[in-house]
């Protein structure tokens, strides 16, 4: 393998904490672990990303939906006529014309036992389930006249009681969708043979209950869809904001009844996904069934508004969580109750179970407990949908987990990090099944912990808070354990029916001048991907990183497969591009042996050029390579036939996922005369294998650390008991700022998965996983002197003077 | 969301403007900075037929000592009051405040006189002119008027303000060379607006507070002149019983209204807080 070390202009000066601590490198090493900047940055700095606003076709027609204002309501009248007549409009339909060329789906997936819900269409039919539902459309040739039509729609509503709390709609005296028989989703239960008895026998049980909030992703650019029909070719080209191109050809494919061969979905540039672009909205539905209906193109961007009442919420949960424990601080058995309120429909075709089922799987995770109990109720409500977002049911799971560890650690008078420490299941226990079926391949907790501690001087900051609060100055710290689902298989949606495909490819190609051409199925939201896969690819090669191009996000050029989630681009398509890229070097070798007449097994590909192995004499430039075998193959052997792309794909086999494993540590100040927090540091030690590129790496924790730091402190959307958003902008949904969020230390530990050569699991969302838990631990730790504690996130100021029973 | 289209003029003349204004009336609307207008119509919140661009008003712009007024025209942008040293010396209660507004692009683009015609309950400007006493220069094509802030602010984004007046500039006291003044507010984020926040401004010597004016924020429909727990601290000395009277005193005259995050109670709680370390500011 090459020792090259990236060129002088694309490695910047390594920072001090990179310089301290090399990443760990598997078999191979070149460009793997070097903080390489990324080539789109500074196209994107320079204003010259391209997103689906910024395209403009000819004859292009723009989309807006009339969208219903009540939460729940039966549609008594809706003309459309006087709308049709204003300046600029094409057509208004509502949803029945959309159906007769848009088939409703149903967000089910057969390995979620019992999950149900009824057909959604992709504009709503007589009655509309939740607020902001779209119920008609209208095509004009600006956004700007087809807004002004909207207000030209009649539309006379019958309001229906409308089913808002959780408790309310597990109860079921409303049923939202009386065909389904009562309010509930999707409903599972869990129990290991002892765990009445381990609660029965324990020496301490503790008990809380955690409430979280509903959120929602915030991208920088909004949903947005350009359906581009062709009737001629009976052809649909899609310029979408999406993180799986593939999986939405499939849907577009089968719901609007065009081959899948002739849908083509393009990704241009995608200003941030977070698990919001993943899922099937009916909305972007209705514009392509509208692009096929009136045979031009169609483009609807959702502005902020929409994305608050339509993108995908998450996270409203309500759960009971215990533990059961011996006196010297052993860990016998977790007891859950979890409640999750989904909104009218379960998102297609992710369905919105897999939330709490994660929360089910994961609850109690980096701990050696044997016994476990669960219970989850998912419920309907009239409220925005929810779904899969960065890190689904981890910061519920690790918040819960967390929270009741440090509850029982209080109560026994056990340090926390020594209660962590005395049951963190132990670095050689792997391979490891956790009671409720999961199993870890190999995590670090142990080594993990005592990192962290010494990064953040923990026995330091212990004695410094003492010492503080004598002064009246409330400081609290706060440790959150976390595992983290990474590199899903099949087991994770393909089993259960759905067509997402959980394995990657990459097709590497050499081009006549000896650059190499990356195509992968992956997809870059703004994360990054692009630029791991040139490292990986030109290490796999044996080229400079700037010899490399790499093309994502275009169904009709890519290899087939999942696109961005669940961490999983760098361990499954950056595998598939490594040995893609070995493969091409192998051809590379191949027809350089014939050329030169040498043993090709003397021969390596470095610094763009075949060279001999033992001495590193050049032999032969890539660019060489390149020429003879596009233009002069006729000098070569009769029987050699040049072959200088190669493709191959990947996908975890052994392990259902690939789990990853770290610890966050968080310390506030709490003043507890206004209940405001102050965020003064966040630490995080993670386990994500082998590091491609440390300052991408760390800054998908510290972002995920921001997304989850505003989860703790600052969103949530918040709903009226008519189910009424209430906070629909970004004046009034808050969300993180820099000046909000504290320095972030990250550190690592490398636990290479053994599952694949490049050793890489996933670590987008591990910053968002274990951030809220911790923040909630040292808002906690702040506030114990004063007998008051917080268990509801956001933690507002209002929540934290309750608390302190100061209003 | 798109803004409805509108007509945009942009006069080169106030009196050309007022001309404008009283011809339109409410179917026109001022153009200042346009970081709260701008928004609104996005939103379609509003859908005046004609946008008068201010803009080019550069008599309705500037910060200038006149006597013992310091007077602040209209048109100045929240950044040049930050940055004034004019405003420092004279008003340092302003360039107290400032910061707190928003962020700076914000600041750059915002006008003093678009702040107070808004009025905000939130908003820094409006309680700061209260507690400073400033008098509200506006003109029609009728002729000028001077309005004292405190009958001003009218309700909830309602202002003394006829539909064809523009507000030229305020005029505020120099400070005393006894003055104290501070501005505390309490923000979830720096940069929006206060849930609550105090304006403070008094004379002291001799360890006694004189002219003690109390503005606060948020916790009205209106920015509230706090006149009782003002005048539990007049001419007193203003220690940690002078400060707890001020302090009770609040809940007999601030009306705060919940906001998605904040009950009337805690709002309350919030002021009495702020009010108490203000105080003991001005003490120190
Ligand atoms: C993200 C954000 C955060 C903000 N945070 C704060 C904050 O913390 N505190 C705060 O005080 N403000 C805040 N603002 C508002 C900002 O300060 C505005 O600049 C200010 O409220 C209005 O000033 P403007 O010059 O932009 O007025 P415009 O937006 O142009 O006009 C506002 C209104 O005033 C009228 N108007 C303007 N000038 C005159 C005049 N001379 N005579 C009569 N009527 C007039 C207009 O017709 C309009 O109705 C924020 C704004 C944004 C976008």
């Amino acid at each position: 393998m090459n020792e090259r070390v990236a060129p002088e202009r694309l490695a910047p000066e390594p920072r001090a904490e990179e310089r301290k601590a090399p990443p760990a490198q598997t078999a191979a090493t070149g460009y793997i672990g070097a903080s390489v900047p990324r080539a789109n940055a500074k196209r994107l700095l320079e204003g010259r990303g391209c997103y689906v606003d910024d395209l403009k076709l000819p004859r292009l027609a723009h989309v807006v939906f009339f969208r219903s204002p009540h939460a729940h309501a039966r549609i008594r009248k809706l003309d459309l006529s006087r709308a049709r007549t204003q300046p600029g409009v094409l057509a208004a339909f509502d949803g029945r014309a959309i159906a007769e060329y848009c088939s409703p789906w149903v967000g089910v997936l057969g390995h979620l036992k019992g999950i149900k819900s009824p057909p959604q269409h992709a504009v709503a039919i007589e009655r509309a389930c939740s607020q902001g539902e779209a119920v008609a459309a209208i095509v004009a040739e600006t956004r700007a006249q087809a807004e002004d039509a909207l207000q030209h729609v009649e539309a006379e509503w019958e309001e229906l009681p409308a089913v808002t709390g959780m408790e309310e709609a597990l109860a079921g005296r409303t049923v939202i969708h009386p065909e389904l028989g009562d309010n509930i989703c999707f409903r599972r239960e869990l129990a290991t043979e002892g765990v009445e008895q381990a609660f029965a026998a324990a020496d301490l049980v503790v008990e809380e209950t955690f409430g979280f909030g509903r959120h929602t992703g915030v991208t920088l650019e909004g949903r947005s869809i350009l359906a581009d029909y062709n009737a001629a070719e009976h052809s649909l080209t899609v310029y979408q904001a999406t993180q799986a191109p593939h999986m939405m050809q499939d849907i577009f494919s089968r719901h609007l009844g065009i081959p899948e061969a002739n849908v083509r979905v393009i990704c241009k540039d995608v200003g941030g996904s977070f698990g919001i672009k993943v899922h099937v909205y009916p909305d972007e539905m209705a514009t392509a069934a509208i692009s096929v209906m009136l045979r031009r193109p169609v483009k609807f961007a959702a502005d902020r508004l929409e994305s608050f009442l339509t993108d995908i919420h998450a996270r409203e949960h309500k759960a009971k969580v215990r533990l059961a424990c011996t006196r010297d601080g052993r860990i016998l058995a977790f007891d859950l109750d979890d409640l999750t309120a989904i909104g009218p429909y379960s998102v297609y075709p992710r369905t919105s179970g897999i939330e709490g089922n994660q929360v089910v799987n994961l609850t109690g995770g980096p701990y050696r407990h044997q016994e476990y109990r669960a219970r989850l109720n998912v419920v309907f409500t009239n409220k925005n949908v929810t779904c899969q977002y960065r890190a689904v049911g981890h910061p519920v799971a690790v918040a819960l987990t967390e929270g009741i560890v440090d509850v029982a650690a209080a109560k026994l008078g056990l340090d926390p990090a020594e209660f962590r420490r005395r049951n963190l299941i132990p670095d050689d226990a792997y391979p490891y099944t956790f009671p409720s079926g999961i199993k870890f391949e190999k995590l670090s907790h142990h080594q993990c912990l005592d990192k962290l501690l010494a990064l953040m001087d923990y026995a330091g900051l212990r004695a410094e808070q003492a010492q503080l609060r004598t002064r009246g100055v409330y400081r609290g710290i706060g440790l959150a354990a976390m595992i983290e689902v990474t590199n899903p298989s099949p087991a994770f949606y393909g089993v259960g029916g759905a067509r997402i495909s959980a394995q990657d490819g990459a097709t590497v190609r050499l081009e006549p001048s000896g650059m190499v051409t990356c195509l992968s199925s992956v997809t870059e939201q703004g994360q990054g991907t692009d630029g791991i896969f040139a490292q990986i690819c030109a290490t796999a090669v044996g080229v400079s990183v700037d010899q490399v191009r790499v093309i994502t996000g275009d169904t009709g050029v890519t290899p087939y497969g999942g696109g961005t989630w669940a961490s999983r681009g760098a361990g499954i398509g950056g595998e598939a591009v490594l040995q893609a890229g070995k493969a091409l070097k192998s051809n590379i070798l191949d027809l350089a042996a014939a050329v030169l007449g040498a043993d090709k097994a003397t021969l390596e590909v470095r610094d763009n050029a075949v060279c001999d192995k033992a001495t590193g004499e050049s032999k032969l430039p890539l660019a060489e390579v390149g020429r003879i075998g596009y233009f002069r193959p006729d000098t070569l052997p009769l029987k050699f036939q040049a072959e200088l792309s190669a493709t191959r794909h990947y996908t975890p086999r052994e392990y259902a996922f690939t789990f990853t494993n770290g610890i966050q540590a968080s310390l506030v100040e709490v003043d507890t005369d206004t209940g405001f927090v102050r965020l003064l540091k966040h630490w995080c030690v993670e386990d994500c294998g082998t590091v491609i590129n440390p300052l991408l790496v760390d800054e998908q924790i510290r972002g995920g650390i921001v997304q989850g730091i505003g989860a703790a402190m600052l969103e949530e959307c918040l709903y009226s008991a008519e189910g009424q958003l209430l906070n629909g902008s970004l004046a009034d949904y808050l969300v993180p700022m820099t000046g909000d969020v504290p320095d972030i230390e990250v550190a690592h530990v490398c636990t290479p998965t053994r599952q694949s050569e490049l050793g890489a699991k996933g670590v987008g969302e591990a910053g968002t996983a274990g951030a809220p838990g911790a923040v909630m631990n040292a808002i906690n730790d702040a506030l114990a002197p004063l007998g008051a504690r917080v268990t509801d996130q956001p933690f507002t100021p209002e929540r934290i003077l309750k608390a302190l029973k100061k209003v | 969301m798109k803004a409805s289209s509108f007509g945009y003029a942009r006069p080169e003349s106030l009196a050309e403007a007022l001309e404008l204004l009283a011809r339109h009336g409410e179917r026109a609307k001022l153009l200042a900075g346009g970081q709260s207008l701008i928004p609104s119509l996005n939103l379609r919140l509003s859908s005046p037929a004609l946008l008068i661009d201010l803009g080019n008003l550069s008599e309705l712009e500037g910060i200038a000592l006149q006597g013992k007024d310091l007077r602040i025209g209209a048109l100045t942008r929240h950044r040049a009051i930050e940055r004034s040293p004019v405003v420092a010396a004279h008003a340092p209660l302003l360039a107290q405040a400032a910061p707190h507004i928003a962020h700076v692009a914000i600041r750059n683009r915002g006008t003093f006189g678009g702040s107070l015609a808004m009025s905000d309950p939130a908003a820094e400007w409006p309680a700061c002119c209260l507690a400073l006493g400033a008098s509200i220069v506006v003109a029609s094509a009728r002729g000028e008027r001077r309005v004292q802030a405190e009958r001003f602010f009218k309700a909830l984004y309602a202002t003394d303000l006829a539909p064809d007046e523009i507000l030229v500039a305020a005029e505020i006291p120099a400070a005393a060379a006894d003055s104290r003044s501070v501005f505390l507010e309490l923000a979830r984020r720096r940069g929006d607006y206060a849930i609550v926040g105090v304006a403070a401004q008094a004379r002291r010597s001799k360890g006694r507070l004189q002219d003690v004016r109390l503005a606060f924020l948020g916790v009205a429909a209106v920015p509230l002149l706090a006149r009782r727990a003002m005048a539990a601290l007049e001419g007193g000395p203003c220690d940690a019983a002078a400060i707890a009277a001020a302090e009770r005193a609040l809940g007999d005259e601030l009306e705060p209204m919940a906001d998605l995050y904040h009950s009337a109670a805690t709002k309350l709680h919030l002021a009495r807080v702020l009010a108490g370390r203000a105080l003991a500011a001005l003490a120190a």
